[in-house]
């Protein structure tokens, strides 16, 4: 408001100055004296329009920051018409500033159309924009050309065209660009019927989605299609055939439902490949890209959840600062203004109460703890009971495990037996996460500090489960393998038995060939690690979508239609509409990726069936938020915790990269299926790349690089250099937190010395303030706000007692009056800085100049 | 751009883009929505100018404002005359302010305005209070409303004169993580 102030002030030095000092400098006066004209007639307006005051703030304010251009303006127009009122001016050097001038004029076109591309961003009234934009518009457009004339006025227009187009096509790339961004609508929609929590959610699952598609690009574009396309036919080798004794029931859809018979050996699967190095008139190495691709799978998501961590991180410390507004952020941003429907409002007013109620908990109870010792033991309790149930889930997802691999060698098996696995880990995904929920209510935590617990649990729920099921499967995979070898040499010997009797019978015919289907092959463990993958995904989908169906909409459809008919009111009291559970949406989301990375590599196609789950979810669980949910009571912040949701996918992604590494280096790849068939391990597939199609040297040096004499340094030099900056990192952290608290104690310092003098008698103050050298600078400002009361404002006749209260620095309650800057530092101190009396306090001078004299200007110039 | 709309001229359009956060479509899309409040009192040709506005009844009720318990207070210090009654620049003048282009100061600014119940330029404890009450429908205790208001003004006030001023309300305002997400109201 200091503002207003101002500018009443130099209004009023304005006239002062036209009375007592009159020749001083007529360009100044020139502008004051426009300036009051101004003044005047906008009070006119304000007296008709019987103005409100922020209106008259916004013209203020807008005279304030147009100040620069106008001013030049009008002194242009005067310099050009050489109109200058004032006794004192000297025409004759009109010739010679022309240059300047020119500069001038340039800079304040440049300023204009500064203003023009920045009117977005005012403050002000429509009207007051359309105008203040004409205006400045019309000088543009008046003076760029007489500008340009000097220097090629057409290669000028030209450029402004350009830049006319430049900003037009931005503008239209900016709308083009929005609309590129899939379902942000829809998201839109969500967001603004639920809030902005249960929007992250779907935001994490386009995420999600964007990088399954690009994991999908590679796999099918690099290995899929290629073999489709070069590979071998199906039926040509014995791994691309289903074996006779299957292939009666191979089409049945209840073998195919289980991803066996026809499925099972096509390409979706690692058996199909086969181990020919190249492939096709392109010389395509399939079995090098199937293990570049693996690799690179995990190499992209590494990188690429790495990246949107550090840019949130980064994002997040940019707003640091947490604990100081708690109470204030919460007042004024706690609502969401996207909220556009009842119930979302009437959940937002609900939580909005609960947070100030668990804030002024928080604020009165921060010191005191009674009865810690029962609380502690309820938390143990807790924690001992949820271990119970994590081992419990974990010991049985093991046993039906077992179980299974009994079942599998079992002919007669129903369906139940064959999809126990997957029914027992849906359940247990089903029904643990409530129950942790339950437990967790004895604990007695801050929601905030219980969420995360709870978060943390259902995660180690599902890892459990997850390495109790990877566990099994490599004990599977062991049995398998030990199968193998006694297959290998029962192929062996049939395929040399075969080729002896034929070779016996004509040994100058080449003995017809075994039909593929016949040959007897081995176990090719990685297609069933491939299998099971693929089937716990699908049943994991299925789970997912029925619970949907029946949890939320059954039940919302339930509660709607069957309220009319009951003893109580279903959607208030118990089974009411179900909530939109995003920590176990996100983390369902972060399991199932979790099973992607690690079942791509043994089942090229998962990632397929993964982005139409994907692609699927997205509309599906949009429209059932949207016909069947109620927003989650707890807020969920959604800025904050979405590291925490990458933290967890990073995990997830660490974790499923141990198993996939551990089977690529250390188990030997079946002797008859798969890209890597023949060799010892898989990876041999890199060296025989290196070995037969490059040159030696590289050859040599990729044996130097992989020398564990290079490698192990290489290690210890990456550690120590996370050792080092993490110790920096530290250093900084430190330094922040210190800088952060001398902040504050610098804040609560200033705070305690303005109460004090706030405190300290008034009489001393008034005194303090007389004594100030700059005493003398305070009386024409006091004169000038005596005359702004007087003067015939027709708005603040509340006004006049005004200097004494405000030299008290007591707050004026209501009306006009409260617009004054209630400490009088602001008018004592301000003019001590620009020196005696200048008229403009505290005002940046026009156009920016620095201070010191300007040629073409300094003429006027007031001495300072 | 191929269709042809007669409700504004060209330079109108270019106009209202250049004042605004938004493009031609979406000012039309705008326009739409302003007329669909009141199609009988809006003229569907905009070049004269027409002293057009809409009571706060009409605006109040739009499904995007009509939830919101400041909602009043949006179209009071959206409307020329500050009596919540709104013209179409009014209206785009809301709009573009709390569209997601709008600059942080910007949107402070006139977060400052709506929380400033009385128009005295602070926000003072009586304001407070009415905005505790207003997110909270009355639910707290008078106590409760008390000290959350001297938290506020222990926390946000720089000064120390017992109350908000806008330079304290933007210190504190522009820190707060969600400021920007949270005062969007999306065409």
């Amino acid at each position: 408001e200091d503002k207003e102030e101002d500018e009443s002030e130099e209004e009023d030095n304005g006239s002062q100055q036209n009375r007592a000092s009159r020749r001083k400098n007529y360009q100044r006066k020139n502008r004051d004296g426009k300036k009051a004209r101004e003044e005047g007639s906008q009070k006119k307006d304000r007296g008709k329009t019987a103005p409100t005051k922020d209106q008259k703030e916004s013209e203020n304010k807008e005279k304030k920051t147009t100040k620069r251009g106008k001013e030049g303006e009008d002194k242009q127009k005067k310099d050009r018409k050489n109109s200058t009122s004032s006794a004192s001016s000297n025409s004759s050097d009109e010739e010679s500033l022309s240059e300047e001038e020119l500069a001038m004029l340039k800079e304040q076109v440049e300023q204009k159309k500064k203003l023009i591309s920045t009117m977005r961003n005012k403050p002000w009234r429509m009207v007051k924009k359309l105008s203040v934009l004409r205006e400045a518009q019309d000088f543009v457009e008046k003076f760029e050309g007489a500008l340009g004339k000097g220097k090629g006025k057409k290669l000028y227009a030209y450029k402004m065209m350009m830049a006319k187009k430049w900003v037009k096509f931005k503008r239209d790339f900016e709308n083009f660009k929005t609309q590129c961004i899939p379902w942000e609508m829809k998201i839109k929609e969500v967001e603004s019927h639920f809030g902005s929590s249960v929007a992250s959610y779907f935001i994490f699952l386009r995420w999600m989605y964007g990088v399954n598609l690009v994991l999908f690009g590679l796999i099918f574009g690099l290995v899929i299609i290629p073999e489709i396309l070069m590979g071998m036919p199906y039926g040509s080798l014995p791994r691309k055939t289903v074996p006779r004794a299957e292939q009666a029931t191979a089409m049945d859809f209840s073998v195919l439902w289980d991803f066996e018979g026809y499925i099972k050996y096509s390409a979706l699967f690692y058996g199909y490949y086969n181990n020919q190095r190249t492939i096709g008139w392109l010389k395509y190495r399939l079995p090098m890209a199937y293990f570049m691709v693996g690799i690179s799978v995990f190499g992209y998501s590494l990188m690429v959840v790495i990246r949107s961590m550090a840019r949130n991180a980064n994002e997040s410390t940019a707003d640091g600062d947490d604990d100081n507004f708690i109470f204030s952020w919460k007042m004024f941003t706690s609502w969401d203004y996207l909220i556009g429907n009842p119930e979302t409002a009437d959940n937002k007013f609900a939580s909005i109460t609960t947070s100030f109620k668990e804030s002024i908990v928080d604020e009165q109870e921060s010191n005191k703890d009674e009865n810690i010792h029962l609380r502690r033991f309820l938390r143990v309790l807790a924690n001992v009971l949820i271990i119970c149930c994590l081992c419990g889930s974990g010991y049985l997802i093991y046993f039906v495990v077992k179980r299974s691999q009994t079942f599998s060698k079992m002919q007669n098996v129903g369906w139940y037996e064959r999809n126990e696995v997957e029914i027992v880990m849906s359940l247990l995904g089903m029904f643990c996460p409530p129950l942790f929920e339950t437990i967790a209510a004895l604990e007695n935590y801050h929601p905030r500090i219980g969420l995360k617990w709870q978060l943390g649990r259902i995660f180690a729920l599902f890892l459990g489960n997850l390495y109790t099921f990877l566990l099994a499967l490599m004990d599977d995979v062991n049995e398998k393998l030990a199968e193998e070898d006694v297959v290998k040499n029962i192929t062996h010997w049939t395929l040399l038995g075969h080729h002896n009797s034929s070779a016996g019978n004509d040994s100058t015919v080449t003995p017809p060939p075994l039909d593929p289907a016949d040959v007897p092959r081995g176990p090719c463990w990685e297609t069933t690690v491939g299998i099971e993958f693929v089937r716990l995904t699908v049943s994991d989908i299925l789970v997912t979508y029925i619970t949907i169906l029946v949890g939320d909409f059954i039940r919302a459809c339930f509660v709607r239609f069957v309220n009319y008919c009951w003893c109580w009111d279903l959607e208030a009291g118990f089974p009411s509409y179900a909530e939109f559970d995003i920590s176990g949406n996100v983390l369902g989301l972060v399991f199932n990726q979790g099973m992607i990375w690690m079942g791509s590599f043994y089942a090229p196609g998962l990632v397929g069936i993964n982005v139409l789950r994907l692609l699927t979810s997205m509309y599906f669980q949009c429209w059932a938020v949207m016909s069947s949910n109620v927003p989650h009571e707890r807020v969920f912040k959604a800025s904050k915790s979405n590291n925490f949701y990458m933290g967890l996918l990073l995990l997830i992604l660490f974790l499923s990269l141990l198993p996939v590494a551990y089977t690529i280096m250390s188990l030997p790849p079946s002797f008859d299926c798969g890209p890597f068939s023949g060799k010892k391990r898989m990876y041999d597939v890199i060296q025989e790349t290196i070995e037969l199609d490059f040159p030696l040297f590289v050859a040599k040096i990729f044996s130097y690089v992989a020398n564990p004499g290079l490698i192990i340094p290489a290690i210890l030099l990456m550690v120590l250099t996370i050792y080092y900056l993490n110790a920096v990192s530290k250093a900084y952290q430190r330094a922040n937190a210190e800088l952060k608290k001398k902040m504050q104690m610098q804040r609560e310092e200033e705070k305690n010395k303005r109460n004090n003098k706030a405190s300290t008698n008034p009489m001393l103050q008034d005194l303090e303030d007389l004594l100030t050298p700059s005493a003398k600078t305070e009386s024409p400002s006091k004169q000038a706000e005596d005359k702004k009361t007087e003067s015939p404002d027709g708005t603040s006749p509340v006004r006049k007692p005004g200097r004494g209260e405000i030299l008290h620095g007591s707050p004026m309650a209501g009306g006009r009056g409260a617009v004054l800057p209630p400490p009088s530092q602001v008018f004592v101190t301000q003019p001590r800085t620009l020196g005696f009396r200048a008229p403009y306090p505290g005002q940046p001078r026009p156009w920016g100049h620095p201070a010191g004299p300007v040629p073409g200007r300094g003429r006027g110039q007031p001495c300072y | 751009m191929g269709n042809k709309q007669t409700i504004f001229t060209q330079e109108q359009l270019d106009a209202y883009q250049d004042c605004t956060f938004f493009t031609r479509k979406e000012i039309l899309r705008l326009f739409y929505r302003y007329r669909d409040l009141a199609p009988q009192l809006v003229p569907l040709d905009y070049t004269a100018k027409p002293a057009v506005t809409l009571p706060y009844e009409l605006i109040g009720s739009m499904p995007e404002l009509k939830d919101n318990p400041f909602r009043q207070r949006i179209a009071e210090v959206f409307s020329e005359r500050g009596d919540g009654n709104m013209t179409l620049d009014d209206f785009l003048d809301m709009f573009s302010v709390l569209s997601e282009m709008a600059p942080r100061d910007l949107k402070a600014y006139y977060a400052f305005k709506i929380y400033d119940f009385n128009n005295d330029d602070y926000i003072c404890k009586s304001d407070l209070e009415k905005t505790v009450n207003k997110l909270t429908r009355n639910e707290l205790t008078p106590e409760e409303v008390s000290l959350v208001c001297e938290k506020v003004i222990y926390e946000a006030d720089a000064d120390n004169d017992g109350k908000l001023s806008l330079a304290d309300f933007q210190h504190m305002i522009v820190r707060a993580p969600d400021f920007l997400r949270q005062y969007l109201l999306l065409i």
